[in-house]
């Protein structure tokens, strides 16, 4: 199977590189359209602050290319928050597939969102096999709301998507590749779509 | 709800695992890979590395250590220990490192912090503070708490937050190795001070002393060393304990 990482500058990517190892699959890293289009599987990473992530992006010319994309494409933290329709993080406009904003979490709790929490009402063949409140890794600030995408819900401060699926669009907040048995689970179930 | 963290902490030198560690059923204790896997297992729910080596020759082992515990782990970790420049950071964090600690360097050049959060994100960037109560007041201590500096723990912290990090590790220098509990009520002060994540670290020697540093302590995570190394806190044990003492733990 040929999958590609979307490798733009943002982030650590070599884990996710790791994990899928560990599965037995060779995943290669790329920012070249034709191999990113070209690919069977394609996941869009991202760690860092939201603009600067866009701005890499633009720059790259992915903005234009990642939504049009045909085959399945698996958003990871920013990844996923890029795919929304706009972020407060540097007031940044969004990828759009998503059809929910990312704000901010209040000072109300400890920000980042760090650590294990779990994950609950999951709907969607990327979840299968990942019981009802298994623990996800998460390190993140911001936050998408629920929606009609919302394929898996976690709580800090109040609900919020863990998971969002628009057709073959899929996003994760938390970290598979860190989140040990259960996100290896989910990598696999990506890579089964 | 959002877990509590158990963190193994693992001293690296020369790209291996130092000081004591004695897990019967591993044929080489200072392989930090086997050790790790170990604790991923058994239910650790990340791992700090304090790189203590003192050469340039012997710190580009360990950047090839973290690759290996990359590869073969999967739960987060940070690497920490000399982390002085941004550098050194970037080539952590693309060798697989989730986080990186900062202790001395940020004391001396405060900027640093800015510097890293902004190129990295703040959520990589773990400020380790060591610090000694002294006639009452909190004072910072430099270089793995040799050298006493007329910084106050309190007044710091909330400078390293502002400034961009994204958890404090924190370790009582008056608990450290007495194995007789946690700072709970430095700890606490601190959890009210701050906005970001705190990690206890110094004191562990018993179960009840994790219980008291989430309830009176207020950490968000509890770092020890020996008490895991030698097996006299089983994680798994400890984990199964503190979830019956009403503890959110991912067991």
């Amino acid at each position: 199977m040929n999958v590609i990482i979307i490798d733009y500058g943002a982030g650590n990517i070599q884990s996710i590189q790791f994990a899928l190892q560990r599965l037995g699959i060779t995943a290669v890293l790329s920012n070249n359209p034709e191999l990113i289009q070209g690919a069977d599987k394609v996941i869009f990473p991202g760690v860092g602050e939201a603009s600067q992530a866009m701005q890499m992006l633009k720059n790259s010319k992915l903005d234009a290319l990642i939504p049009n994309l045909k085959q399945e494409v698996l958003g990871i933290c920013l990844g996923m928050q890029l795919l929304c329709k706009h972020s407060e993080e540097g007031d940044t406009k969004g990828l759009g597939v998503f059809d929910v904003n990312v704000k901010r979490f209040t000072n109300a709790v400890k920000v980042p969102h760090m650590g294990w929490n779990t994950i609950y009402n999951q709907n969607s063949d990327l979840l299968i096999n990942i019981p009802q409140n298994s623990y996800m890794y998460s390190v993140h600030s911001y936050y998408a709301g629920l929606t009609e995408q919302t394929i898996a819900s976690s709580n800090y401060e109040h609900e919020f998507s863990a998971a969002l699926q628009s057709n073959n669009f899929y996003g994760v907040q938390f970290h598979p590749e860190k989140s040990s048995k259960d996100g290896s689970q989910l990598l696999q179930n990506f890579l089964n779509l | 709800m959002l877990a509590k963290r158990i963190i193994p902490c693992l001293d690296i030198k020369n790209g291996r695992t130092v000081k004591g560690v004695n897990f019967l059923n591993l044929r080489d204790a200072g392989d930090p890979v086997a050790l790790a896997k170990q604790y991923a297992i058994n239910g650790a729910d990340e791992l700090v590395f304090l790189d203590i080596s003192a050469t340039l020759e012997s710190r580009s082992t360990t950047v090839e250590m973290v690759r290996n515990v990359a590869a073969q782990i999967d739960i987060p970790f940070t690497v920490g220990g000399g982390v002085s420049t941004k550098e050194g950071v970037e080539q952590l964090l693309k060798s697989g490192a989730d986080k990186v600690g900062v202790n001395s360097a940020a004391i001396k050049r405060p900027n640093l912090i800015n510097e890293l959060s902004l190129a990295f994100g703040s959520q990589c960037i773990v400020v380790a503070i060591d610090a000694k109560e002294i006639e009452g007041k909190w004072r910072v201590h430099l270089a793995g708490g040799t050298i006493p500096t007329d910084l106050d723990l309190f007044e710091w912290a909330k400078e390293v937050e502002t400034r961009g990090a994204g958890e404090i590790l924190f370790t009582s220098m008056n608990n450290d190795g007495v194995k007789t509990g946690f700072a709970n009520q430095a700890l606490a002060q601190l959890s009210e001070t701050v906005n970001i994540p705190i990690i206890a670290s110094g004191g562990a020697g018993a179960m009840s002393h994790f219980e008291t540093v989430f309830k009176e302590g207020k950490a968000d995570a509890a770092l020890a060393a020996s008490v895991f190394h030698f097996g006299e806190i089983d994680i798994k044990e400890l984990k199964q304990e503190l979830q019956s003492k009403q503890i959110n733990i991912r067991l």
